[in-house]
């Protein structure tokens, strides 16, 4: 028998997440679904007007992935509570925050990543150009994963409460107000000319914070709701 | 060993223990009697560290379990009401992911002779939620099997099992304690091991 580091651990969870999205893909692919319609509603609602769609393009395409993101976070750990597999997960001796950051990267992996690459063609729906796009994959690349780690600190406060979905979407949401601003910020940046180079590292600098410091306090939190 | 001083416990405003003293030495059994509500799931999960307890102290070898933490954890097992496995995983992928959380790794051999030591021959490839209740406590139950614990902290461990698998866990009891390992549990069927004295500790 092998000991387990602390790597092995993340990699362990990440896979584990993973197979189970593979075997409940309806999960998955309901976010994906949400996130084309909701994206795909606003020309239909507001009219074809090429230079309106253009200019609303980022803000709707960053408030669609958001809200596709709050769509996932009720399931990052309450399946994982309901079958008790979250208290064996506090008994491990390895670092809880370890874990707890496998379980955002594979969050994150399901929800997020899936939703980057969708970006680019629902971009082209609203005639950005390319170099908008880019910076928008940019921009989700960076932003999404933050959305999943300040997403699993309110997850786990709420793991076990009724009405919990309702009161994670008002915990998160005005939290991930930033990383909406600073990353439509940055495609309204290039779109007039300037370059989106501050708003890009701020994403970049948010990434960091979240990374240090949300498994600690998801770990935390999640100590909190096992009592 | 596990020591336990003076320890109280209460959910909500009510009190479920207090002054509650015990010590567990290796090789020793123990089992938590009392009526349901009396306080029994919420000892084995304080002994746990879920739960703070009002008063009192939990001490594993001498130092607080709060102080240990994963120290303490990696010398530990506990099986709860639950039996902490995904119905859309195999029996397999369920035992060698629990073994990884309680820090040991597995290959598929060793994982396959626990799971047929469980009496799951031919169920491993199966996803679990094919599997009868009985068999699925089977399948938590084989964590005992490939765990590196000292302590067993088990909670209602023959639930839905059939009388084969009661003697099986018996068999497990008599193999942990003479390996010098420590159990405490509840149960209220009843459990005897052969040539085990078990002392027991009533709440009221």
């Amino acid at each position: 028998m092998k000991k387990f580091t602390m790597f092995d651990l993340l990699v362990l969870v990440i896979r584990r997440d993973l197979v189970l999205a593979m075997r409940r893909r309806a999960d998955v692919l309901t976010i994906l679904i949400f996130f084309v319609m909701v994206v795909s509603l606003f020309p239909l609602g507001v009219g074809p007007e090429m230079g309106m769609l253009r200019k609303m393009a980022p803000g709707v395409l960053w408030v669609a992935a958001l809200l596709a993101s709050m769509l996932s976070l009720g399931r990052l750990f309450s399946a994982d509570y309901l079958d008790g597999t979250l208290e064996q997960m506090l008994l491990a001796p390895q670092s809880l925050s370890m874990l707890v950051l496998g379980k955002m990267t594979a969050h994150w992996m399901v929800s997020g990543l899936p939703l980057v690459l969708l970006a680019p063609v629902l971009g082209l729906q609203f005639d950005m150009s390319l170099q908008a796009i880019g910076v928008l994959i940019m921009g989700l690349l960076l932003g999404t994963p933050i959305l999943s780690m300040i997403g699993a600190i309110g997850a786990a406060l709420t793991l076990g409460l009724r009405g919990g979905g309702v009161l994670l979407s008002l915990l998160v949401l005005p939290l991930c107000i930033p990383v909406l601003i600073f990353g439509t910020g940055a495609v309204e940046a290039v779109s007039t000319g300037l370059s989106a180079a501050s708003h890009v590292s701020l994403l970049g600098a948010l990434l960091i914070m979240a990374l240090v410091f949300t498994p600690w306090v998801t770990a935390q939190a999640l100590r909190i709701s096992m009592e | 060993m596990l020591e336990v001083s003076n320890l109280a416990c209460s959910r909500g405003d009510h009190r479920l223990f207090s002054g509650l003293s015990f010590a567990l030495h290796p090789g020793q059994i123990m089992q938590v009697q009392g009526a349901n509500g009396s306080g029994k799931t919420s000892l084995l999960r304080t002994l746990c560290g879920f739960m703070m307890p009002d008063e009192g102290d939990i001490a594993w070898r001498g130092n607080n379990i709060r102080d240990l933490d994963d120290d303490y954890h990696a010398e530990m097992l506990y099986l709860g009401h639950l039996n902490a496995i995904k119905d859309e995983l195999t029996a397999l992928e369920n035992l060698r992911i629990s073994a990884g959380l309680s820090g040991v790794e597995i290959n598929e051999k060793e994982a396959v002779a626990a799971l047929r030591r469980m009496g799951l021959r031919g169920r491993e490839m199966l996803p679990v939620k094919v599997l009868s209740q009985g068999q699925r406590r089977r399948v938590a139950l084989a964590r005992l099997l490939v765990a590196d614990a000292r302590l067993w902290i088990l909670d209602e461990p023959l639930t839905a099992l059939d009388v084969g698998a009661v003697t099986l866990i018996q068999e497990l009891i008599a193999e942990h304690l003479a390996q010098q390992g420590m159990i405490i549990f509840t149960t209220h069927q009843p459990l005897q091991v052969a040539g085990v004295e078990m002392s027991s500790l009533s709440l009221s």
